[in-house]
């Protein structure tokens, strides 16, 4: 008898296929996000905001509804929606520039007035769609294409810790950052987004999940290469782990 | 229903409840701040969201996403906080997301002043966001009016897909005066066909504002102005107001309409054949009609509070068909009923012999 190991999720669309660089992060991310509202049934149910940044096109690539969002206001379009529907289950895909520069303070706010959502932001360290320039969480000494001689802290500030930041407010329900760079590190990003999906499902507050991601168009980098950055560099400046968690608390 | 003792801020808050609006989302400024706190008292009781966003940007983006499950939601705001939703209107009318705004403008350029103004035409109109396109824009010039219209914008908001604003000014929003709340007189059309509520027994849909391949964004820009030509058929108004034998037709929009009409009665009285042409509806402007009024008469005087905004507006629909003058104040400062006669009475003076040496 055969078993079936592997299958594409149904939330992902047929003839869909990611548009990502060789080695990107973003891809994985999708697919667990695809893996986990299957294995919710949460497919009629959802609707995903996308954002401004690589993976903006999530209507190609999710069999899913999906709402636009301009750069940094997907947590504020998926506030909007969920209000309006709140048996939905809704979600944002954001990127570092977007959830953590341009919109940091939607972030914060979502977080603190512990909206039933969950978003799931990527971080790779830079404004990757436009070309590779720092953002608020590039590391201090990282070369981008406007810091050249590597970003100098006293000149352009430190890097932004998102998560340890969204953990501190009131309103959320789970806060972890997770690093996409193996199998088994690959296995718990996919618990913490689970952590996250349930922290609304349960209806108990926000759910965020920073997630670690190769970007090695920009990081000029080999892919293998890249992966092995996040955890011998980026993971020294913005460390793994969970920050918080009442969805632990809850199953007591 | 009685006619009640309501300020024009309130009344606006009020008839947008009535008129089945689900969600507030706003920051306070003045002056409007009533409308949010009206909001904050009542949507909650009656089971409807009401937030204080953290600011416009997001207000308006929490417009979107109530818009795009097809929901009634507004928020509103005064110059500077509209300037803050200029990039959401754009994407608004791209991605048709219903929405409704109410902008109350206070004094500008700048902080301004908190002084009643009506310097944001250009804003509403002539738009801060990028690329083409349109809101539709209603301006009311008492509180009656803006009762009426907060109903209107919600139904053609979602109607016609787009954003619909009220363009009042702080004079409205602070006024007091008797109006009637009637119910709702709308048949608003069923939202189902294209609303986001997740892909249950039918094909995924999206509500995105980026169209990147070769042609897409073109064809959808036609598609969509097509749709704006429609609501300029369909849906242009504006006050006719003793035009059909005047030969001094006073163009002016929102309160400024109303005091017009009061020196127009005073001009009438005294054996001068003055008219006012109000448009109700700012976009789509009542062109067409402004023509031919301006066909039939000897001059034009727009009036506004601000530098002459509408102004541009009434030239290009006269079209040379009369002379136009321009009369305003700006940075708070008001016209009266005594300033506006006194201008009449000055340029209706003018008028015959102008005829004579054939100025046109
Ligand atoms: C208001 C606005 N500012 C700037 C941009 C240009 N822009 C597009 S994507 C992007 C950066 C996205 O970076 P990030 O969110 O980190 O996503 P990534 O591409 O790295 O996944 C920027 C600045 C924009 N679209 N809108
Ligand atoms: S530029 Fe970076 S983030 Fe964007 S697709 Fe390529 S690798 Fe991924
Ligand atoms: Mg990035």
């Amino acid at each position: 008898m055969e078993t079936l190991v592997y299958k594409r999720p149904e939330s992902l669309l047929k003839d869909g296929h990611f548009t990502f660089c060789p080695g990107c992060g973003h891809g994985v991310v999708l697919r667990i996000i695809a893996e986990l509202i299957d294995e919710y049934n949460l497919q009629k149910d959802t609707i995903a905001i996308s954002s401004v940044g690589c993976s903006i096109f999530l209507e190609k690539f999710f069999n899913l509804d999906v709402a636009g969002a301009s750069h940094g206001r997907s947590p504020c379009v998926a506030t909007g929606v969920k209000r309006c529907k709140p048996d939905k289950f809704v979600f944002t895909y954001q990127g570092d520039g977007d959830a953590a520069t341009i919109g940091f303070n939607e972030t914060i706010h979502t977080a603190c007035r512990g909206e039933h959502l969950t978003t799931i932001m990527i971080n790779n360290t830079n404004f990757g769609m436009t070309g590779g320039q720092a953002s608020a969480t590039t590391l201090a000494g990282q070369v981008t294409t406007t810091t050249p001689a590597g970003r100098n802290p006293e000149l352009t500030g430190y890097p932004l810790h998102a998560a340890e930041i969204v953990a501190k407010c009131d309103g959320t329900a789970y806060c972890a950052r997770v690093a996409i760079t193996d199998t088994k590190n690959i296995r718990k990003a996919k618990e913490a987004i689970r952590k996250a999906f349930e922290a609304q499902i349960k209806g108990l507050g926000y759910g965020f999940v920073e997630v670690l991601a190769a970007c090695p168009t920009n990081w000029h980098m080999p892919p293998v290469e890249a992966v092995k950055h996040i955890g011998n560099v980026i993971e020294t400046v913005h460390p793994v782990g969970v920050f918080k968690d009442i969805t632990a608390k809850e199953q007591l | 229903m009685a006619k009640v003792l309501v300020k024009g801020n309130e009344a606006i808050a009020k008839a947008a409840i009535k008129a089945g609006c689900q969600c507030y989302f706003g920051y306070p400024i003045t002056p409007q701040s009533e409308i949010g706190e009206y909001m904050g008292r009542h949507l909650p009781e009656l089971g409807r969201t009401f937030i204080t966003a953290e600011s416009e940007l997001a207000s308006i983006n929490m417009v979107i996403g109530a818009g795009t499950t097809g929901t009634k939601a507004m928020t509103s705001s005064s110059s500077c906080g509209i300037a803050l939703m200029q990039e959401a209107f754009s994407a608004m009318c791209c991605a048709e997301v219903p929405g409704v705004i109410i902008s109350v403008m206070r004094g500008g350029p700048g902080l301004g002043n908190i002084a009643p103004a009506q310097a944001d035409y250009f804003q509403a109109l002539k738009g801060g966001g990028n690329g083409d396109y349109k809101l539709i824009v209603l301006s009311p010039s008492n509180v009656q009016e803006a009762i009426d219209l907060t109903y209107r914008a919600f139904h053609l908001a979602i109607k016609y897909r787009n954003p619909v604003m009220l363009l009042a000014d702080g004079i409205l929003g602070q006024m007091m005066e008797p109006a009637e709340f009637k119910e709702y007189p709308y048949n608003d059309p069923d939202v189902s066909e294209w609303a986001l509520s997740g892909a249950d027994n039918r094909p995924a849909r999206n509500i995105v504002s980026l169209h990147m391949p070769e042609g897409a964004l073109e064809e959808l820009t036609n598609r969509i102005f097509e749709k704006y030509e429609l609501i300029a058929k369909n849906e242009t108004t504006y006050e006719d107001y003793m035009l059909s034998d005047a030969k001094l037709v006073l163009t002016a929009f929102g309160t400024v309409g109303r005091v017009a009409r009061a020196a127009v009665k005073r001009a009438r009285e005294n054996g001068m054949k003055v008219g006012l042409f109000r448009p109700v509806t700012l976009s789509p402007f009542p062109d067409r009609d402004l023509h031919e009024a301006a066909k039939k008469a000897d001059m034009i005087l727009d009036l506004e509070l601000n530098k002459g905004q509408m102004l541009l507006d009434v030239r290009s629909a006269v079209f040379g068909a009369c002379p136009v003058e321009f009369y305003g104040r700006t940075g708070g400062g008001l016209l009266t009923p005594d300033m506006i006669y006194s201008k009449i009475e000055e340029l209706y003076k003018t008028l015959d012999s102008k005829k004579e040496a054939g100025v046109r």
